[in-house]
């Protein structure tokens, strides 16, 4: 098992310049936020004011005996858990903590030093309780890199940050390195884009470096779209300037002097942390007008998007910058050629510039000794959808589909939480652009190659386990009416080939297909992949062709046999009443909203399909589970 | 009277346009930013305003109508007071977040066509992704997020907006009959 560099600042932080301090972190991502964390964080104030604590709100380089550091971190990634609340140097993680419970930590763990065990994790799957990180099997099988700081440090202090070595990658790369050996180092690192096309970054910037221009730019993608993922969100509201750092890199690299962090208008709090840390890093001299020093100059603007999946892609971000719809333009020539304003730019995930700084400072190699030759470093994945943990899990590349789906995730549950045993039916890898994999495929190791070749792909790093209970067609459905609303409108194939595709499919749900529906299906999903300008049309089909590939039975079925195996296609539905266990009490009948059931009293009712709208009240009425089908 | 009333109402919605116009420099690559400034003051975009933006900027009108329509952000008509916003977002959706919407509308007597209760109170809207996946099934009104939501969760908090909305109104009517106690 590889060994978890997270665990090693949480338990001793002799660097952090208050050394033996204790600390209480709270996490207050979006997802603990919504949960309550500022209740519990302003509750743990006035009780530890009471109890005679000092309580330290700001980093300071001595502390006292009674002095405790109480600060907010970034997201921790066991959202599902959340509120939590970490206790350094103790080591102790608590979940689901809520304000009633802070006077009982103050007490039992702050003064006498011990912990509360109905607050620590459980085990699901061996209801063993752990008491930190390090037993914690959603923490214990992860390698947190990027995410490593995310969740220690205080997203809003940027000393603490710098404390820890921030900015001195940046540092080195204004004073000590040419852009030329910046762009080599990237590229012997081998780090690929982590937004989904997998690009190598080094290659993307040494296309822009040779360019002759006085202009450049660098711009940050934070515009994560792919419903499910939320690895973007985390790192900007846990850890911005570790993404400002991989941008003033990147911006060195290149010889840019404007940068632009362009963030999802859906992350309020991403967008707020972001121009707080640039604020800072422009009071601190790191960003403006003498870099360092050095003289250069730099500038940062956060930008909000305004609502559209396609402005994730490069030349469509682009034009949304420039105040123009966001549609894409053809490639070549490349932003790196031509970009913003026809200047050379380069684009890049918030994940890859969050790598960027670990590469300069540890250099090439380091970066290279994890994860697959072809896939090297770690990746982010969200993980989400019926498993017991969900949330952030960053792992090498080359770990098994099986370690996060069936293990780091505790467990594959029913659609009310509980666990499901033999429960596991697919997993959607990617988004919208991605694919559904099965059983067969869960002993594939995570990469870009490995994933493309049985027709998914890493995307951004959505993980969406999905239980047996869910109807693929549906599924596929879903994603097909999620590109269709998305598509900019600018190829005809796009525009109209996923409005199609997506009819098709609700002939499929709704029982109108029939047995050249498929064909029709896989050759329009092929025309709309060639026939599309950009990487949403592109991939549009993926899911669809994916489970009609891996799936291609439940199609069958839903087609030829009007049946839906999971009951939630609700056309296919047959309710019929059970002669035998019918009582004629009448009830369904005064349920019934359109008079589709009749009957004599006290004999056997009966349903008319012609009027029957499937809704399922009488089926909730009955009391002797009579309604079958439903 | 009335007309001077909607002419000061006007000049006065011109001069928030105009500083939010002078704040970003004029600049049509500013439009963006402009549009969604514009949007925070007013929770919509008046089509006036679009059209005075255009002009201002220089633009065809075209080009701002363009804008303002192509993306999911902005809304061409008024909201209701309140905004919920179901994630129907991968994670939320097998875990079960149309039967919400469904609920949710059944409540208020919207639909997918009607966002806008007849009341003006609410406006229902589904959205792509919050990155809360790990609450899902989660639903957001106003700024607030709620997370690990069910129809019934969902339905009874619209009705606790309700009953505070009224509670609200009920207490505004006391305080203007009181004021007008006083003044007597």
């Amino acid at each position: 098992m590889s060994t978890n560099q997270g665990l090693v600042i949480l338990n001793d932080s002799p660097n952090v310049g208050q050394t033996g301090i204790r600390r209480v972190i709270l996490c207050a991502g979006t997802g603990c936020m919504a949960n309550g964390a500022m209740k519990v964080f302003e509750r743990f104030r006035k009780e530890m004011d009471e109890a005679g604590l000092h309580v330290v709100l700001e980093l300071r380089p001595e502390a006292g005996d009674r002095d405790v550091r109480l600060s907010k971190s970034g997201c921790q990634g066991f959202c599902q858990m959340g509120p939590l609340v970490s206790i350094v140097p103790d080591g102790i993680l608590y979940t689901k903590v809520r304000a009633e419970d802070v006077p009982e930590i103050v007490e039992r763990t702050l003064v006498s030093g011990e912990a509360v065990e109905r607050l620590l994790y459980k085990d699901p799957a061996t209801r063993r309780i752990c008491r930190g990180l390090e037993d914690n099997p959603f923490y214990a099988r992860q390698d947190r890199r990027v995410l490593r700081e995310c969740g220690f440090l205080d997203p809003e202090d940027i000393r603490e940050f710098m404390l820890h070595g921030g900015y001195s990658a940046a540092k080195k790369a204004f004073l000590e390195m040419s852009p030329e050996n910046i762009c080599k180092q990237i590229s012997e690192s081998g780090l690929r884009g982590r937004g989904g096309g997998g690009f190598p970054t080094g290659r993307k910037w040494e296309a822009a470096r040779i360019q002759k221009a006085a202009k450049k730019y660098v711009i940050c993608n934070g515009d994560e779209g792919d419903p499910g993922a939320f690895m973007n969100r985390s790192v900007m509201e846990g850890n911005p300037h570790s993404v400002i750092e991989g941008l003033m890199i990147a911006a060195r690299a290149i010889g840019a002097d404007q940068t632009f962090v362009y963030v999802r208008a859906e992350y309020p709090l991403a967008v707020e942390r972001m121009n707080r840390a640039v604020a800072d890093a422009e009071r601190e001299g790191i960003l403006g007008k003498n870099v360092f020093g050095t003289g250069l100059t730099l500038k940062c603007n956060v930008l909000e998007g305004a609502g559209a999946f396609v402005c994730g892609e490069e030349t469509a971000m682009i034009a949304s910058i420039e105040g123009r719809r966001g549609m894409p333009t053809p490639k070549p020539p490349f932003p790196a050629q031509s970009g913003l304003w026809g200047k050379p730019t380069i684009i890049n995930n918030v994940e890859t510039l969050a790598h960027v700084p670990r590469i300069i400072n540890e250099g090439a190699e380091a970066f290279r000794s994890i994860g697959t030759p072809e896939s090297p470093g770690t990746k982010t994945f969200a993980l989400t959808g019926h498993v017991a943990n969900t949330g952030l899990v960053e792992v090498p590349f080359g770990t098994k589909l099986r370690e996060l789906v069936l293990e780091i995730s505790g467990g594959v549950t029913d659609d009310n939480g509980k666990p499901m045993k033999n429960g596991f039916k697919a997993v959607q890898i990617g988004g919208p652009s991605g694919g559904c994999l099965t059983e067969e495929h869960l002993d594939l190791p995570l990469a870009y190659d490995s994933l493309r070749k049985v027709g998914a792909m890493v995307g951004s790093g959505g993980l969406v386990v999905l239980n047996q209970r869910t109807c693929m067609v549906s599924m596929a459905r879903f994603f097909m009416e999620f590109t269709q609303r998305e598509s900019c409108g600018k190829c005809v194939l796009c525009r109209e080939g996923t409005k199609q595709l997506l009819a098709l499919l609700d002939d499929v749900i709704e029982g109108r297909a029939d047995a050249g529906t498929l064909d029709l299906l896989e050759k329009l999903g092929r025309a709309v992949q060639v026939g599309s300008l950009c990487g949403l049309g592109k991939t549009a089909p993926n899911p669809v062709l994916s489970t009609l590939r891996y799936f291609r039975k439940e199609y069958e079925e839903h087609i030829f046999e009007k049946r839906c195996r999971t009951g939630r296609c609700k056309a296919l539905l047959k309710p019929e009443i059970n002669a035998e266990r019918c009582k004629g009490c009448g009830v369904c009948i005064k349920s019934c909203p359109t008079g589709a059931i009749s009957g004599e009293k006290k004999k056997p009712h009966h349903i008319d399909p012609e009027l029957c709208i499937k809704c399922g009240a009488c089926a909730t009425a009955c009391k002797l589970q009579a309604v079958e089908g439903v | 009277m009335a007309t001077a009333h909607l002419a000061v109402d006007r000049a006065e919605k011109f001069r928030t346009v105009c500083g939010i116009l002078d704040r970003h420099g004029y600049r049509p690559s500013g439009l963006i930013p402009i549009l969604q400034a514009i949007q925070r003051e007013y929770q919509y975009l008046p089509e006036e305003v679009l059209t005075f933006v255009a002009t201002s900027l220089d633009l065809p009108p075209a080009r701002v109508f363009g804008v303002a329509t192509f993306y999911a952000h902005f809304a061409l008509e008024q909201k209701g007071k309140h905004v919920i916003r179901i994630c129907d977002g991968t994670a939320c959706h097998v875990k079960q977040s149309l039967p919400i919407l469904s609920a949710i509308h059944a409540e208020l007597g919207t639909s997918e066509k009607q966002k806008t209760s007849n009341d003006a109170l609410f406006t229902v809207e589904t959205v792509a992704c919050l990155g809360a996946c790990g609450l899902a099934p989660v639903l957001v009104v106003d700024e607030q997020v709620y997370g690990g939501m069910t129809p019934e969760r969902a339905v009874a908090l619209v009705n606790e907006i309700k009953t505070q909305e009224n509670a609200g109104d009920a207490q505004a009517a006391a305080a203007a009959v009181n004021g007008e106690l006083h003044v007597h």
